[in-house]
């Protein structure tokens, strides 16, 4: 018998508990943990859901985001109910519905160098579900300053990597951290933070999946947790590889930092000109003559277009003589950031002083001016 | 011939394959037949001074090459190197 475990939940977890491995004693291991999940979408969604219903007796959810319809495509705790709601408290709701035995902290915020210190400070590991590179090297960071593993997963079209970080050894020493793979973000504009992103929808549940069982394996000390090695797949080769991380690399964190400003964003730079949604539909309607470039990939204009003209941003540079120089050149993208980094690329190569920035892009012009437009 | 693993973010610049093979046999001579056959990949893998930038690993086998010999890591002639970046997630923003 447990001391610790009612006989419902006993019952609950009987197909964990006849693991000879794991037993009472794992799942007791289980309700005493305190897991803090750091978003609750594509990969948050999985993992929420398998420690919920494992039995983790204590979770925390952050995430100040609500639920988009764009989400439904991965994020599996969400339905077209949820839609417009915190995706923090739905998620509350759904795993409670679950698992009436556990206790759930929702932390309905973004995760900040403010907040991340006190809010890990309540929980043993860290799993991270985030999307951006600074989170990830604030989540990791704040991970080496308070003393917690931090259970990393990410993932990017086709492919996931997941990895258990500053993991405490027996010895008292910790495993490598994110810094020891990835000592600097990549600078915008550079492969892989630029543009195109996109996920396959199952691919963040199967990661997440993996990332689910690594905490549990955390918890438990059952098996051997992916301390100092970085797994990943690639879901269209099928393809599995697990590689060694090097540890012996320096690797110094005394405090936080600005992780926007490491990562490249908020630098200062001259501003491109802008022309908004409205003011580009007047120029369509009084017949005014322009060009207009869209600098997003072929799949996309595919989705939606607005009649422009189509030069991926990848190759905008080797089409400069396509760009008229007699005319207002209107250029657009998605939502407005690569359009800039298109026009700062071109302005860079030719003194161009006709090209505008379509501001928010196809998906504000979709919204404001043409809502048969396609969103996505 | 050793085998280059390319990443989903790099694909496009190798006409979305997601392998590139090549005789060389250290890992900076398969650096630069990979570019030389690709050359849009250059600026994404190295920096302007010709080195492997910071948010991309370099594995031959499961060994990272910083923990071998760097760019001078022999390669054999059926071991496979892969090109590891860092990758945050789906989202488009901050970084479209």
């Amino acid at each position: 018998m447990s001391n610790l475990l009612s006989k419902e939940e006993l019952a609950r977890y009987a197909r964990h508990i006849t693991i000879p491995e794991f037993g009472v004693q794992g799942q007791e291991k289980l309700k005493k943990a305190k897991v803090l999940v750091i978003g609750s979408g594509g990969l948050g969604s999985p993992v929420l859901l398998y420690l919920a219903a494992a039995g983790v007796g204590h979770i925390g959810i952050v995430d100040f985001d609500v639920v988009d319809d764009s989400n439904l495509q991965r994020q599996v705790l969400f339905n077209v109910d949820d839609i417009g709601k915190s995706k923090a408290q739905t998620a509350k709701l759904k795993l409670q519905a679950l698992n009436p035995h556990i206790e759930i902290k929702v932390f309905e915020t973004a995760f900040t160098i403010e907040n991340a210190l006190s809010i890990i400070a309540d929980y043993d590991i860290v799993a991270d579900g985030t999307d951006n590179f600074p989170t990830r090297y604030l989540v990791n960071d704040a991970c080496v300053l308070a003393g917690k593993t931090n259970v990393y997963a990410s993932i990017f079209r086709f492919e996931g990597q997941v990895s258990v970080f500053n993991y405490l050894n027996e010895d008292g020493t910790r495993g490598p951290n994110y810094r020891h793979m990835f000592p600097e973000p990549p600078p915008p504009g550079l492969v892989p933070n630029c543009a195109e992103g996109g996920v396959l929808g199952v691919l963040p549940g199967i990661i997440g999946s993996i990332q689910a069982s690594e905490v549990i394996k955390v918890i438990t000390g059952v098996g051997e947790p992916l301390v100092g090695r970085l797994f990943l797949f690639d879901v269209a080769a099928f393809q599995t590889r697990t590689l060694k991380i090097n540890a012996q690399q320096e690797v110094i964190i005394n405090e936080l930092i600005d992780y926007e400003s490491f990562c490249g964003l908020n630098q200062e730079q001259d501003a491109v000109k802008e022309i908004t949604v409205h003011e580009l539909e007047k120029l369509q309607n009084l017949g005014h003559d322009y060009h207009i470039i869209d600098v997003r990939e072929p799949h996309e204009f595919e989705i939606a277009n607005i009649g422009a003209e189509l030069i991926p941003l990848s190759t905008i540079s080797q089409h400069v003589e396509r760009i008229p120089r007699d005319k207002k050149v209107i250029v657009h993208c998605k939502s407005g950031k690569r359009s800039e980094t298109a026009i700062r690329e071109l302005e860079a190569l030719y003194p161009f002083s006709n090209l505008y920035n379509l501001k928010g892009g196809i998906l504000a012009y979709a919204k404001e001016i043409d809502t048969n437009i396609p969103t996505y | 011939m050793a085998k280059i693993i390319i990443p989903s973010p790099l694909r496009k610049f190798t006409d979305n394959s997601s392998t590139v093979l090549t005789q060389a046999n250290s890992v900076s001579a398969a650096l630069n037949d990979l570019t030389n056959q690709h050359p849009k990949l250059r600026q994404h893998l190295l920096d302007d001074e010709g080195r492997i930038r910071s948010f991309i690993r370099l594995f031959v086998g499961e060994e990272d090459i910083s923990a071998l010999e760097q760019e001078k890591t022999s390669l054999g002639e059926h071991e496979i190197l892969s090109i590891v970046p860092a990758i945050a997630g789906g989202l488009e923003t901050p970084f479209n």
